[in-house]
């Protein structure tokens, strides 16, 4: 089995048309990482998740999973590199016609050859992985916002990937809330031994699990950071990353 | 002097022996066996692949091998047990049986992302809420579905009183109405509509020309195809191709915005604000084709006598002049307001259709599916039954 960590992006440059988002992007995320993508709101972390997750292709720049270069392989190479990522979407873009357990199911009724009956199991097992046994029934639209993400997060993990991408997890969560999906997040991590990719800009989900990050800028089209953020809110001199890490403070956590 | 190992330990070994032989031929799958470490107590040790790519024993495979007598069992796992949920789904399953049987299970010898794992799983904070389905008797289902009926003539009649009202505010020019809007409406159902229009208009008149023609050649009738053409399509063919076009087109497109948007929470948004999405969305859509249906099925009537004229012409030597003075010869203005009427109505149930459903869709990529094609159900349905009722009245 090739093993598809770290990752690592080299000399990006992100662009809609003409319109130059981010450029000279580079950095490797080492296994069992939870790296953060971090930056002020339309500063292209989203755009960068889509570019790593495959949905749009860089306008130069290679992204390598391990020693494979994701956009010159070809639809079937990469589509085997997704199967062992779970992806996380904003919404949870959980699919509205189909019950959480049909959600469940179809990543691996689409790559593995289980029985119904096997499938049905795992299914309820990664449902009460997140809490949310006895909802397999349950519609999207019948549950609340973090029962969605939690179901959306079920569905990321039902193929026990390697490689977790999330965007901007806690978006419209409470705090314990998201302190909890954290947690989740952390012990998900730890016990599948896989790699997170995150988006994120709450604070505090940043220092509390996140073990290295970039930091984009939207002024500067290019990432002003890297590393452990907790290291980095201690050592930069960028008056940008300190702002936003201090949340505008200018006081440096300790 | 050799001690005699007791009854317990010998069977064991045997079991244990047995299962190692019969295992270490099959390395790719998943394999197991009992140590004996005390009386009453027992080792189950995992190896092998635990993984959904192979093949897993049967739970009660394994409690069949079960040693007797047993009140602890230590489960642990050879360092090379290579495993992914669907051993996790099984060690689920295996402890609530065990729970069952009083057995008390140690999973301290477990790789610790399983144990983690296992313990977030069973921690089971939620409670099981699985909905019930309720069986219902027929007379029930009969009842219900009569009320349903019942709610369903109320909403249509709140959704056409709140057409009225937003009407009447508009008129006193207090109702919040976008003009861009209407205009963006009046082009899109309008001018944008008339290629479609056009080309079915054209051939609805080469079809009837042409059925027309072979009856009436019989009798060497051929230059009454065009009263035939003509009249069709002013009294009925016209406005009824119109309407059935507009309401595939433009119908089902507003009950997919108002739907869309709808999923959104945009309308709640109207609410909230105090506007009345019936005044702000539904009647620019609603005033758009009201004026233009009309348009297009005048538009309609006059391609489809012009398709009639192409098979007159070319294939019965009708002189186009003597076609179209035949034609006009067989029209009174009545007969065209007839069909302008009609078509007013039909873009007055249309629009009507769709708004309706577009405002009450569900709050899914499917419900809105369901609202757009009963729009375009509902706004065919009562197309026919308006027409059937206005033939009549007009017949009077």
């Amino acid at each position: 089995m090739r093993a598809i960590q770290p990752l690592s992006v080299i000399d990006l440059t992100m662009a809609y048309d003409d319109f130059i988002l981010q450029q000279n992007i580079s950095f490797t995320v080492e296994r069992g990482d939870i790296f953060i993508i971090m930056g002020g709101s339309g500063c292209g972390k989203s755009t960068l998740l889509r570019h790593l997750i495959g949905l749009k292709p860089p306008q130069k720049g290679k992204i390598m999973y391990a020693d494979f270069d994701f956009w010159q392989a070809d639809a079937a190479e990469r589509e085997k590199i997704l199967q062992r990522s779970g992806i996380l979407y904003q919404s949870g873009a959980l699919w509205s016609s189909m019950t959480l357990a049909e959600n469940v199911a179809l990543p691996l009724q689409r790559y593995t050859v289980l029985h119904p009956p096997v499938v049905r199991e795992l299914v309820e097992f990664k449902l009460s992985l997140v809490g949310l046994n006895g909802f397999s029934e349950y519609y999207p639209s019948e549950l609340s916002g973090g029962m969605r993400k939690r179901a959306a997060l079920a569905r990321a993990i039902a193929l026990d990937p390697e490689l977790l991408f999330f965007d901007e997890p806690s978006a419209g969560l409470d705090p314990v809330t998201s302190r909890h999906l954290d947690e989740l997040i952390l012990e998900l991590r730890d016990s599948l031994g896989a790699t997170v990719i995150m988006v994120t800009h709450e604070l505090d989900s940043i220092y509390s699990i996140g073990t290295n990050s970039v930091f984009l800028d939207r002024e500067a089209k290019t990432m002003l950071a890297v590393g452990n953020p907790k290291t980095m809110a201690q050592e930069t001199e960028n008056p940008v990353v300190i702002d936003f890490l201090t949340r505008g403070t200018g006081k440096r956590p300790r | 002097m050799p001690v005699e190992s007791p009854a317990w330990l010998q069977r064991d070994v045997v079991c244990h022996l047995w299962s190692s032989l019969h295992f270490r031929t099959v390395t790719s799958s998943a394999s197991y066996r009992f140590i004996p470490t005390a009386p009453g107590r027992s080792t189950l040790q995992l190896s092998g692949c635990w993984k959904a790519s192979c093949s897993i024993p049967e739970l009660d495979e394994i409690f069949g091998r079960l040693p007797a007598h047993l009140d602890h069992l230590k489960i642990t796992a050879e360092d090379s047990l290579n495993w992914d949920s669907i051993l996790l789904v099984f060690l689920s399953h295996f402890l609530d049986h065990c729970r069952k049987k009083q057995l008390a299970v140690d999973l301290t010898g477990l790789p610790e992302g399983v144990q983690s794992l296992l313990t977030l799983a069973r921690k089971s904070t939620s409670r099981p809420l699985n909905k019930e389905k309720v069986q219902t008797g027929m007379i029930a289902r009969l009842g219900q579905g009569v009320l349903d009926i019942f709610a369903r003539g109320r909403d249509l009649a709140r959704f056409t009183g709140e057409i009225v009202t937003a009407l009447v505010l508009l008129f006193r020019g207090k109702a919040y109405f976008r003009f861009r809007d209407f205009f963006y409406f009046l082009q899109n159902c309008g001018a944008d509509a008339l290629p479609i229009v056009s080309l079915i208009s054209i051939l609805v008149g080469v079809i009837l020309a042409f059925v027309g023609a072979v009856q009436l050649r019989i009798f060497g009738a051929q230059i009454y195809v065009a009263n035939l053409v003509a009249l069709s399509m002013v009294l009925e063919m016209g406005a009824m191709m119109s309407g059935i076009i507009m309401a595939g087109r433009t119908g089902a497109a507003y009950a997919a915005q108002l739907g869309t948007m709808q999923v959104n929470e945009e309308i709640d948004a109207l609410r909230t604000l105090g506007i009345s999405p019936v005044s702000y969305l539904v009647l620019p859509r609603m005033l758009a084709l009201i004026c233009m249906l009309p348009l297009l099925c005048i538009y309609a009537d006059l391609l489809g006598i012009a398709g009639g004229s192409l098979i007159g012409v070319w294939m019965m030597d009708i002189p186009l002049y003597e076609y179209f003075v035949q034609s006009k010869k067989g029209l009174h203005m009545w007969q065209i307001n007839q069909g302008i009427i009609k078509s007013t109505v039909y873009g007055v149930v249309i629009s009507f259709s769709g708004c309706y459903q577009g405002l009450h869709s569900g709050r899914s990529a499917s419900a809105v599916g369901e609202a757009t094609t009963s729009a375009v159900v509902m706004a065919i349905v009562l197309i026919v039954i308006s027409d059937a009722i206005m033939v009549v009245i007009f017949s009077l």
